[in-house]
């Protein structure tokens, strides 16, 4: 065997640690290393998430004391979320949509932005991240009630629209439109700071090496910057669907009760309706289940590193 | 897959006509001139920022020139897109794409000009450069030596006009850097494409090319074959920076048949008329350290001599090398060569005299800023 091919040879065993050749009271001590890490995390998880959870699927599955609304007792109790699924699968279905759209939407303002921001900006760039960030000094509450009243009927918006016969329906807010375009508005900087940090990492020697190897600049960004923004996309449309699937502030703000999603339902049941704590915790764990599942096949789909 | 419309199909040398490219007001390519044959194998030799990258970038497409022309053959690619140009880039850091797989990033260049056998000719050149077995492998999970031959790979199998290797191996230790620079030899023999090869390491250009360009500042100070480069430097910084030398200011005074006489430091010195880049005046008068013999006696015939005394002893093996310092204050370094059964013993504070062969002796202009540098870099 030549030297060279030696050298391609030897490369098979490089992932080998060294951890084999630790001496022994050193190898005690790193074991325990990451659980000790892992603790404080932990103990919050479970104090915080865990034990809620717990909690809430108890209640998903009680049954109420028949004749005394409001009082239930512990049962094994899945027509509950029979419940919810039949009776609000518009909820459902509009939360979905609403998210997918906006997600799509985000995207559809993110990626140009953050390409700018990466590689166009110039010094503009950290102005640019400032304005971007920026929203998040206020609440997303007030933010919403400012969407509100910049689209309201006698708004600018609306009124300049209206005046020019450009508003079929009349009106802005109370419709599907305004409550994606709310959850747009209020998702964007988590679709775009993800997908500018990719950008940005990628060596522009790379993407200069796609043109180098005839690739024209449609097709370099299609095979070589798009790829590898892959990783800020994939987590900016996982920020921007999941919060955006369970929201209820926009539809509640900005929606007609026709354009309601199931972030609102959970929330009246909870809150308004008597003996609804049961269903709003199987629509909140049907929600969750759900989002799992689309993730789950979503990355499984997109999040490997076979991209092309 | 779509070949692109304005691919330029170009064949000959390449030429650069009085190219310059300012940042600025700053020259990093300052009027460059430059002819590399077909088929050779051609080293640009520079110091750090003296504007190699900036020189390749401009010949593949990557940055447009502020004045003056690029051509393959008569075809003129001034002004054209990388895409549109026969020429390939390895870059200094391999730039390998990081979400495809060493086939697939091999592939590329083939794919994206609509060749069928994509994938066969990835392959291929794969056994070429001999990492064909880590194929299916992301860049990532390969050493620095193996991305190196990756990046070598992609660009060959383009077979491009003129192929730009933007210091290919300056990343690797040097045992691997020996092997790699002796392969890429090979390779170049093979393919027989034109090789342009950016190195600050004088050593890598004098043993694999054709022809060695010395850049500084911008500038080509001195091309040639490496042994004449070497023998006849033509500039105080190309006497210092390939190889080293042994300089001295001082003046011309006179002619001895083929040969002038000049001044340096008080000592008649002479140089053959041919090899004399300035044969008036103040001149630059230099030989090669291993050109110098040591001896214990005042020489009895022929050459310039020097009384000294020894400064420094160090032995490196196949060679020792002496520095002596001459009464001007100069310091030269002397390399003898260990042939003798017994070595000529000297130690410091010894007396010697030193003697060289006026036909292997050079004038250069004198070049106050390119002395100051070489005497900074060795002290
Ligand atoms: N985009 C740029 N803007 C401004 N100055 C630049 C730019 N690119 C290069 N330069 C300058 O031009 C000079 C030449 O740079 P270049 O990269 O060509 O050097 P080099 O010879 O390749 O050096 P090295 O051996 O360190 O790679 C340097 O002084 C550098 O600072
Ligand atoms: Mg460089």
């Amino acid at each position: 065997m030549s030297a060279l091919a030696h050298v391609g040879g030897t490369s098979g065993t490089t992932g080998a640690g060294p951890a084999g050749d630790a001496p022994p009271q050193e190898r005690a001590g790193r074991r325990w290393l990451p659980y000790l890490l892992l603790l404080p995390g932990g103990l919050w998880l479970l104090v915080f998430f865990v034990v809620p959870l717990l909690q809430l699927f108890t209640v998903s599955i009680q049954s109420q004391f028949p004749g005394y609304p409001g009082y239930y007792y512990r049962d094994v109790n899945f027509s509950n979320y029979l419940r919810a699924l039949t009776d609000f699968a518009p909820q459902f279905g509009r939360s979905l949509l609403f998210a997918a759209l906006a997600t799509f939407f985000a995207f559809a303002l993110a990626y140009p932005l953050a390409y700018a921001m990466a590689f166009k900006a110039g010094r503009w760039r950290n102005i640019m991240l400032i304005a971007v960030i920026a929203p998040f000094f206020t609440s997303f509450i007030l933010r919403t009630v400012a969407w509100r009243q910049i689209l309201a009927d006698d708004g600018p918006v609306a009124s300049t629209l209206n005046a020019l016969h450009l508003l079929p329906g009349g009106r802005i807010t109370e419709t599907a439109a305004a409550v994606v375009a709310g959850l747009t508005y209020n998702f964007l900087p988590f679709m775009v700071l993800p997908i500018y940090a990719s950008l940005e990492r990628a060596d522009a020697r790379v993407i200069e090496a796609g043109g180098d190897l005839y690739a024209n600049g449609f097709t370099t960004f299609r095979t070589v910057t798009l790829p590898m923004s892959m990783p800020g996309v994939i987590a900016g449309t996982l920020l921007t669907f999941i919060p955006a699937a369970g929201d209820y502030v926009n539809a509640e703000l900005l929606g007609s009760d026709g354009d309601k999603m199931v972030g609102n339902v959970i929330d009246s049941q909870f809150f308004r309706v008597l003996g609804g704590f049961p269903t709003a915790a199987a629509l909140s764990f049907t929600l969750m289940a759900l989002i799992l599942a689309m993730v789950f096949v979503y990355i499984r789909r997109f999040g490997t590193e076979e991209l092309l | 897959m779509a070949t692109n419309s304005g691919f330029r199909e170009a064949t000959g040398d390449l030429r650069l006509e009085s190219v310059t490219k300012a940042f600025g007001d700053f020259r990093a390519v300052d009027d460059l001139d430059l002819v590399v044959p077909r088929g050779s194998f051609f080293a640009l030799l520079g110091p750090s920022g003296c504007g190699k990258t900036t020189t390749l970038r401009m010949v593949a497409g990557l940055e447009q020139p502020t004045s003056g022309r690029i051509l393959i053959g008569d075809t003129d690619l001034t002004g054209s897109r990388p895409y549109e140009r026969p020429v390939n880039t390895v870059f200094q850091s391999y730039a390998l794409f990081p979400h495809l797989t060493i086939r697939d990033n091999v592939a590329f260049g083939p794919k994206r000009r609509g060749q069928k056998d994509a994938m066969e000719r990835a392959e291929e050149t794969l056994r070429l450069v001999e990492v064909d077995h880590l194929a299916a492998r992301k860049p990532a999970q390969l050493s620095g030596g193996q991305q190196q031959r990756v990046a070598l790979a992609r660009a060959l199998v383009n077979r491009p006009e003129v192929l730009l290797l933007d210091e290919p191996l300056g990343a690797l230790d040097l045992k691997l850097r020996r092997q790699l620079q002796v392969e890429l030899k090979r390779i170049q023999t093979e393919v027989g494409l034109t090789f342009i090869h950016v190195t600050h390491d004088q050593e890598e250009a004098m043993t694999m090319a054709d022809t060695v360009a010395v850049m500084n500042h911008g500038r080509i100070e001195q091309m040639g074959a490496p042994a004449d480069l070497y023998d006849l430097p033509r500039t105080t910084f190309v006497a210092n920076f390939v190889g080293r030398s042994n300089l001295g200011t001082g003046r011309v005074v006179d002619r001895d048949g083929d040969h002038l006489v000049a001044e340096i430091q008080g000592t008649k010195v002479k140089v053959p008329l041919a090899r004399a880049g300035v044969t008036d005046g103040e001149v630059t008068f230099g030989v090669r350290p291993e050109k110098v013999r040591v001896l214990r006696q005042p020489p009895e015939t022929g050459g310039d001599d020097v009384k000294g005394i020894v400064l420094d002893v160090s032995f490196t093996g196949v060679a020792t090398e002496y520095l002596v310092r001459l009464p001007s204050g100069a310091v030269w370094s002397c390399y003898e060569q260990n042939l003798d059964v017994d070595p000529i013993d000297l130690h410091r504070g010894d007396d010697v005299w030193i003697s060289w062969n006026p036909a292997h002796a050079f004038t250069v202009p004198v070049d106050e800023a390119a002395a100051k540098a070489a005497a900074e870099a060795t002290a």
